[in-house]
């Protein structure tokens, strides 16, 4: 079972056209997942991946022949945060954002627009949602992980997969992950996924991947304490990240003396949340 | 990206917030015909993107033209926390008679920009807002409306303005918010902003950082970047579209994805050893890149081992091990590589490394172990 995305998900995909949109468009429907729909304004009427896909020329139209109620975008940074307001206001419900460097003003526009909506956000700059043996909407490699009763939650792409991959050498299955994003601004947060996993009745335990920067994994720590009852393991990466310097993700800095590694196992370990030194350490705390 | 003070106050004037007469200059000869237009006393500053300029001595005041010269002369040959001063803003000195902050910030919990402003200025705000928070007053702005005016009444209020001053207050304030908004900065301060004893508000120094992920919006902005704050190393990654960043450590270190690549440093230290480099390859990176990034690390001369980690998704491990191997082509060194590569392609690249004399290991604990070990100089069998 899963969270977010399973066998009713009726997938469409912006900016099919493109490059990565086609080929993880492939990955997906190889998965197992139902993709519907795409769009590529401009492109309505064509059809791509050997006839399969019929791509449209806007979320409205494409929702309106197919169905699709999951989006996923693949637009390039510039278009992204029109493309999340398109799928919004088309009564998308789920929308998973891969698109990497979406300004961060931009972004604080869509947070606070969605929040008005019904429409579920996941990312930017993430790998997106794999329930492993079921459907996969993004880009997560489907056969690094097989099915179980972990959920999986990430601020991290690779590093989510060395994760997966150390969970499945003992034996160890997923429920969902999910990845949201190495953004200062996401859609979904640490404290969000915590609750549909806490609900979801077969996941049993959870892996909380953090970083650096910003104070998330604080407030979810404040959050395990006061409403999760199932076991979490977590792991912080950068312990010997420099102050002051963006590591790679936008949201991955520590500024004035805020958003530190240390501080954040702290308050993991303050409310009973065992912090692995490192990813491949993760399985053996469940033990 | 960070600006100077003087592209800062630049962007202030032109969004109407009052800052004090003055030019920027690269010579003490500059400096002193500045001064003289001025006519007055001025202050001579160093413009460095560091904190702590005025305790470092690069913050000073000249009586005159010839005095101004001479000042500029010492701060031009400064180095303020390992950075050269290049130029000098030679702004007329004001009296003053009362310091306020005021800034806008994202605030990533709130997922919204907050105004902030404090009757504290002329201090280190992060310093305030860790002695006492409660001398910072705060106001969230809705991202899609803008900020609106009786947001700036009631932080002047906060501070206890003096309501003569609401008026010209509540124009920085909507100044600051155009600044902070039409350039997508993430912080755009004003510290201090000075009631003068003539009783005007006058923005004395100032303060932006803009979002790298904006600077495409931006291209004139764009190119205010100041290369002095980056190692040559960083400057030369960034034209490949490496994400890499320099340290002290030994160990060099190759990882695709930035969570992946800090976890990488991290394991180095964990198992007793010091990371040369953060360096995220990204995603789908072909051999070219690679071979650019490891001719960067190598580059190094404290780089004693390499680490390379490859979680092979969109990445594949055979394009990685092809741009290895053409940098070695390039590159003769002797220094001992440790190698991982698990997913897309693992075997293929591990079969083009396989007389490339290095060290593999399957998990990232025995990579890390391996690394630390030769870099001290050990052998592994």
């Amino acid at each position: 079972m899963s969270i977010l995305v399973s066998k009713k998900t009726r997938l469409l995909v912006q900016a099919i056209t493109g490059n990565e949109g086609l080929f993880h468009t492939q990955a997906m429907i190889s998965y197992g997942t139902h993709v519907v729909a795409g769009v590529t304004p401009g492109k309505g009427g064509e059809w791509v991946l050997d006839g399969k896909i019929p791509v449209f020329d806007s979320v409205k139209i494409a929702v309106d022949a197919t169905g699709a109620n999951t989006s996923i975008i693949f637009v390039p940074a510039h278009n992204a945060v029109d493309a999340i307001f398109e799928a919004c206001d088309a009564g998308i419900l789920l929308i998973v954002c891969i698109t990497e460097g979406i300004p961060v003003q931009a972004m604080m526009r869509v947070r606070n627009y969605l929040d008005q909506k019904h429409t579920r956000l996941v990312g930017p700059n993430c790998p997106g949602l794999l329930t492993p043996g079921e459907s996969k909407v993004g880009i997560i490699p489907g056969d690094i992980a097989i099915p179980g009763s972990i959920g999986v939650v990430s601020r991290s792409g690779t590093l989510t997969y060395e994760v997966l991959y150390a969970l499945a050498q003992v034996g160890m299955g997923v429920s969902t992950c999910i990845g949201i994003g190495g953004d200062p601004i996401n859609g979904t947060s640490f404290i969000d996924a915590l609750a549909l996993f806490e609900k979801d009745p077969h996941t049993e335990k959870v892996v909380l991947i953090g970083e650096i920067g910003g104070s998330d994994e604080e407030r979810a720590a404040e959050f395990i304490a006061s409403h999760i009852s199932k076991p979490v393991v977590a792991f912080i990466a950068g312990q010997t990240a420099p102050p002051g310097k963006r590591m790679g993700h936008a949201g991955a800095i520590v500024e004035g003396g805020s958003g530190l590694a240390t501080d954040k196992i702290r308050a993991l370990q303050s409310v009973g949340v065992k912090v692995a030194t490192h990813p491949e350490e993760i399985p053996s705390l469940f033990l | 990206m960070k600006l100077q003070e003087y592209q800062s106050k630049q962007i202030f004037a032109k969004y109407n917030i009052p800052i004090p007469k003055g030019r920027v200059a690269a010579t003490a000869i500059e400096a002193k015909a500045i001064a003289q237009e001025h006519g007055s006393r001025v202050v001579i500053k160093a413009q460095v993107l560091v904190g702590g300029r005025g305790k470092a001595g690069g913050i000073r005041l000249a009586k005159n033209a010839d005095e101004a010269e001479e000042l500029a002369t010492q701060i031009l040959a400064m180095d303020i926390k390992g950075l050269p001063v290049r130029k000098v803003l030679v702004d007329a000195a004001a009296n003053i008679e009362r310091e306020i902050y005021l800034g806008i910030t994202n605030d990533r919990a709130a997922r919204k920009p907050v105004m902030m402003s404090s009757a504290a200025g002329g201090v280190d705000i992060e310093e305030v807002a860790h002695t006492s928070p409660e001398k910072i007053i705060k106001s969230y702005i809705d991202p899609l409306l803008g900020m609106r005016d009786y947001q700036a009444r009631d932080i002047a209020a906060g501070i206890d303005l003096p309501r003569e001053h609401w008026r010209t207050f509540g124009q920085i304030a909507r100044g600051l918010w155009q600044a902070y908004s039409n350039c997508d900065a993430t912080l755009a301060e004003i510290n201090p902003l000075v009631i003068t004893s003539d009783n005007h508000l006058l923005a004395l120094d100032g303060k932006m950082v803009l979002d790298d992920n904006a600077l495409f919006l931006h291209p004139d902005l764009a190119e205010m970047r100041d290369l002095d704050v980056e190692a040559p190393s960083e400057i030369e990654a960034r034209k490949y579209g490496l994400s890499f960043i320099k340290l002290d450590g030994n160990i060099g270190c190759m990882v695709n994805g930035a969570g992946l690549a800090m976890t990488t440093m991290d394991i180095i230290k964990l198992f007793g050893g010091e990371p040369a480099n953060f360096l995220d390859i990204g995603g789908g990176a072909n051999s070219d890149k690679v071979a650019a990034a490891l001719r960067i690390i190598l580059a190094d001369p404290n780089v004693k081992a390499v680490l390379f980690n490859v979680f092979g998704g969109i990445t594949r491990c055979d394009e990685v091990a092809r741009g290895i191997l053409d940098a070695l082509k390039e590159v003769k060194t002797n220094i001992p590589m440790v190698v991982r590569l698990v997913g897309t392609n693992a075997e293929e690249g591990r079969q083009i490394l396989a007389n490339a004399n290095m060290i593999t290991a399957i998990t990232l604990a025995d990579a890390a172990r391996k690394a630390v070990a030769v870099s001290k100089g050990g052998l592994i069998e």
